[in-house]
């Protein structure tokens, strides 16, 4: 098991044609993912190949749904064009799209999220998942990846990862190599984005293959206190957190659009609290937290 | 990015937001001349992105030209909270009955818009917020539909605005909106929003804050960029497309991606605990990529920190391996010849790091160290930029 992505996730890349995207669908067949085309509508009709593989571009979402049963999309396309990329893939019901596109205006995020909340089926149930912006994507190692998260770090293991940033989960991946995971997802560091800490926290709980979790969250905003009181309510594994941003100023945006400390709000400090009030163990590096993720991990 | 009150203004005034005239001033000359050519009574009001300027002595009403020089010219230069003045604006003097308040922005926890608005405006919003909640009415916007006219009734419906008054504030509502969504704001405010003894509506203080994600559709908002108080440090990283921050700090940082470089600061913070309290001396996130040029540019711009004693680069090589990088870095050094004069602790990990770690042992360049983790790169970095001191 895994959460939100599997063997059987058949993926579309948005943005097949582009440099990004060329060099990352090559990278995601290598890892395994059964990517089964992608769509500009510039290029309908053409194909473009990888070794072995080769895949049909098509013109639209819709069609190349109808035509290959894709319920994955992936965005490599450039800001400027994010949006109408993201509102046809949601229009065309798919039930996953991953963002990597850095540099989405806020305004753009906000409103596809409106439109992929409206969009829910017969039970309710939002019908489109959105992860990122501006993110790594999702990993489940040794069956799929739709994302930039290097696969060959590590296996399949029973820690499930969420964080708003790619390379620290690159880096806690490496240094638990060993242990191997279950899910890593890279949710994004944008102000607005669409799956949240809670979301793949409410996941992993349910997931049966992961056995403990990993939150890394940065400053800026309150998602990581959200969660804290999430895991407190709902949370049974255990949760081992960490916060990037402890020495940032105020005022001053760290990389991410969303990591700027604003006034009291945002701070490292006041999410580390937090987190440690839920009974999650914070660590102050990325070294420690591994530590304390091992130390849970040989009491299970 | 947030903008200057006049910048606020000027925004306002192109999509029909009702303001008195301002006129922005460097020098007590201009501020004469702009107090003549406003005429009548003008507020002399320092330029600052900071508030409490009223109560450190930054606004100064005047009533002729040449008290606005006077005005001006003891306003120009002034610190507040930090903050030098380096602009004026001369601002039409008002007639003011009543105060109010308004602002749209960004709500990030909820993904949505959120428009507050109240009758009780002049005072500080956050006060207002605590201690008469109630006072301040609290309105979601959707972000699919926006502020129509019915969302704009409801606002000023909700914030308990007389029935002859709700038209007028509902138009400015809408105006404001233009604001919000054509110049891809995250926050307008106005506070205050006033009624004029002539009972009309008036946008008197106004704060924006854009989203530089947008600037690519939104050509004009690099003029509005405050080049004055940018580090130049920043300025030249930004020439070259690097996400740098200045911080205080003695040891230098770069990273690839935002938050393993924020880490790096933490780290580094925590190993200068044992090394005399050194701290890091910037934020510098050279991205995925990690080329020879970008890693120049980006040890160039470190280089010309005076302040910096030991440079701590911590790369994790994932799609570029760490061999890469590891070439990237030696080219760098190349590049940069003489000028790489501060001791340099690299860390790389992650994939190819043997290779990695084998070019870099093979350059034996004289003033770069080797670490295996991040806290032992931290640590060295931190103990070099201390016995450098």
């Amino acid at each position: 098991m895994s959460i939100f992505l599997n063997k059987d996730s058949k993926v579309i890349v948005q943005g097949i044609t582009g440099g990004e995207g060329t060099k990352h669908t090559a990278l995601m067949l290598k890892a395994g993912t059964q990517v089964v085309g992608g769509v500009n509508a510039r290029k309908a009709g053409t194909t473009v190949t990888h070794g072995e593989t080769t895949l049909p571009v098509f013109g639209t979402v819709k069609e190349a749904i109808a035509e290959t049963g894709a319920d994955v999309s992936i965005v490599f396309v450039p800001p400027a064009f994010t949006k109408d990329a993201v509102v046809e893939a949601i229009d065309a019901g798919i039930g996953l799209v991953v963002i990597i596109t850095e540099g989405v205006p806020v305004q753009d995020s906000a409103e596809f999220w409106a439109l992929a909340q409206s969009r829910t089926d017969e039970n309710g149930k939002q019908i489109t998942r959105i992860i990122g912006p501006n993110c790594p994507g999702i990993i489940t190692p040794g069956e799929s990846l739709v994302g930039i998260t290097p696969a060959n770090i590590t296996g399949k293991g029973g820690v499930g990862l969420v964080s708003k940033s790619g390379t620290l989960t690159y880096q806690m991946m490496f240094e638990l190599r060993d242990l191997g995971f279950s899910t890593a997802i890279g949710i994004g560091g944008d102000p607005v984005i669409g799956t949240t800490h809670i979301d793949a926290l409410e996941a992993f709980e349910a997931d049966p293959e992961t056995k403990a979790i990993v939150m890394i969250g940065e400053i800026g905003g309150d998602a990581e206190e959200r969660a804290a009181e999430f895991i407190k309510a709902n949370v049974t594994k255990p949760v081992v957190g960490y916060v990037a941003g402890f020495t940032a100023p105020e005022g001053k945006t760290m990389g991410h659009a969303g990591a700027i400390v604003s006034g009291s709000a945002g701070t490292a400090q006041a999410k580390k609290e937090a987190l440690e009030a839920a009974g999650v163990k914070v660590g102050k590096t990325p070294s420690e937290t591994a530590r304390l993720l091992r130390e849970v991990y040989a009491g299970l | 990015m947030d903008l200057f009150e006049y910048q606020a203004r000027d925004l306002f005034e192109a999509h029909g937001v009702p303001v008195l005239a301002g006129i922005v001033a460097q020098t007590p000359e201009e501020a004469k001349a702009a107090a003549e050519k406003i005429g009548g009574v003008v507020v002399v009001k320092a330029q600052v992105k900071v508030g409490g300027r009223g109560k450190a002595g930054g606004v100064k009403v005047a009533k002729t030209p040449d008290e606005a020089f006077e005005h001006a010219s003891a306003i120009l230069g002034m610190d507040i909270k930090g903050h030098t003045v380096h602009k004026v604006m001369i601002a039409q003097g008002a007639d003011i009955a009543e105060e109010y308040y308004f602002s749209v922005l960004l709500d990030r926890a909820n993904r949505n818009y959120l428009a507050m608005c109240s009758v009780e405006g002049g005072m500080e919003i956050e006060q207002l917020a605590v201690e008469r909640p109630e006072a301040l009415a609290r309105i979601a916007v959707d972000p699919a539909v926006g502020i129509d006219r019915a969302k704009a009734d409801e606002i000023v419906e909700a914030a308990g605005f007389a029935p002859e008054l709700r038209e007028d504030v509902a138009n400015a509502i809408l105006k404001l909106w233009d604001v919000f969504t054509k110049e891809d704001a995250t926050l307008v405010e106005v506070n205050p929003l006033v009624k004029t003894g002539a009972g009309e509506i008036l946008a008197l203080d106004g704060k924006v804050t854009l989203d530089e994600n947008a600037d690519f559709r939104q050509k004009g908002h690099a003029a509005l960029e405050d080049k004055d108080s940018t580090d130049p440090l920043e300025a030249k990283a930004k020439e070259n497309d690097l996400n740098y921050v200045k911080l205080d700090g003695e040891v230098g940082i770069i990273g690839n991606g935002a938050g393993l470089v924020m880490s790096t600061l933490d780290v580094v913070a925590y190993a200068g605990e044992a090394h005399g309290n050194v701290k890091p001396a910037n934020f510098l996130d050279i991205g995925g990529g990690a080329s020879a040029e970008i890693m120049a540019a980006g040890l160039d711009v470190i280089l010309n920190d005076a302040q910096v004693k030991s440079v701590f680069v911590n790369v994790f090589g994932g799609i570029t391996a760490c061999d890469a990088v590891a070439n990237g870095i030696v080219k760098a050094l190349e590049i940069l010849g003489d000028k790489e004069n501060k001791p340099l602790v690299v860390r790389l990990d992650g994939n190819n790091v043997e290779e990695g770690r084998r070019i870099l042992a093979e350059a034996n360049h004289p003033m770069v160290t080797l670490a295996d983790t991040m806290d032992e790169g931290a640590d060295k970095a931190a103990e070099l930029a201390y016995a450098a001191r």
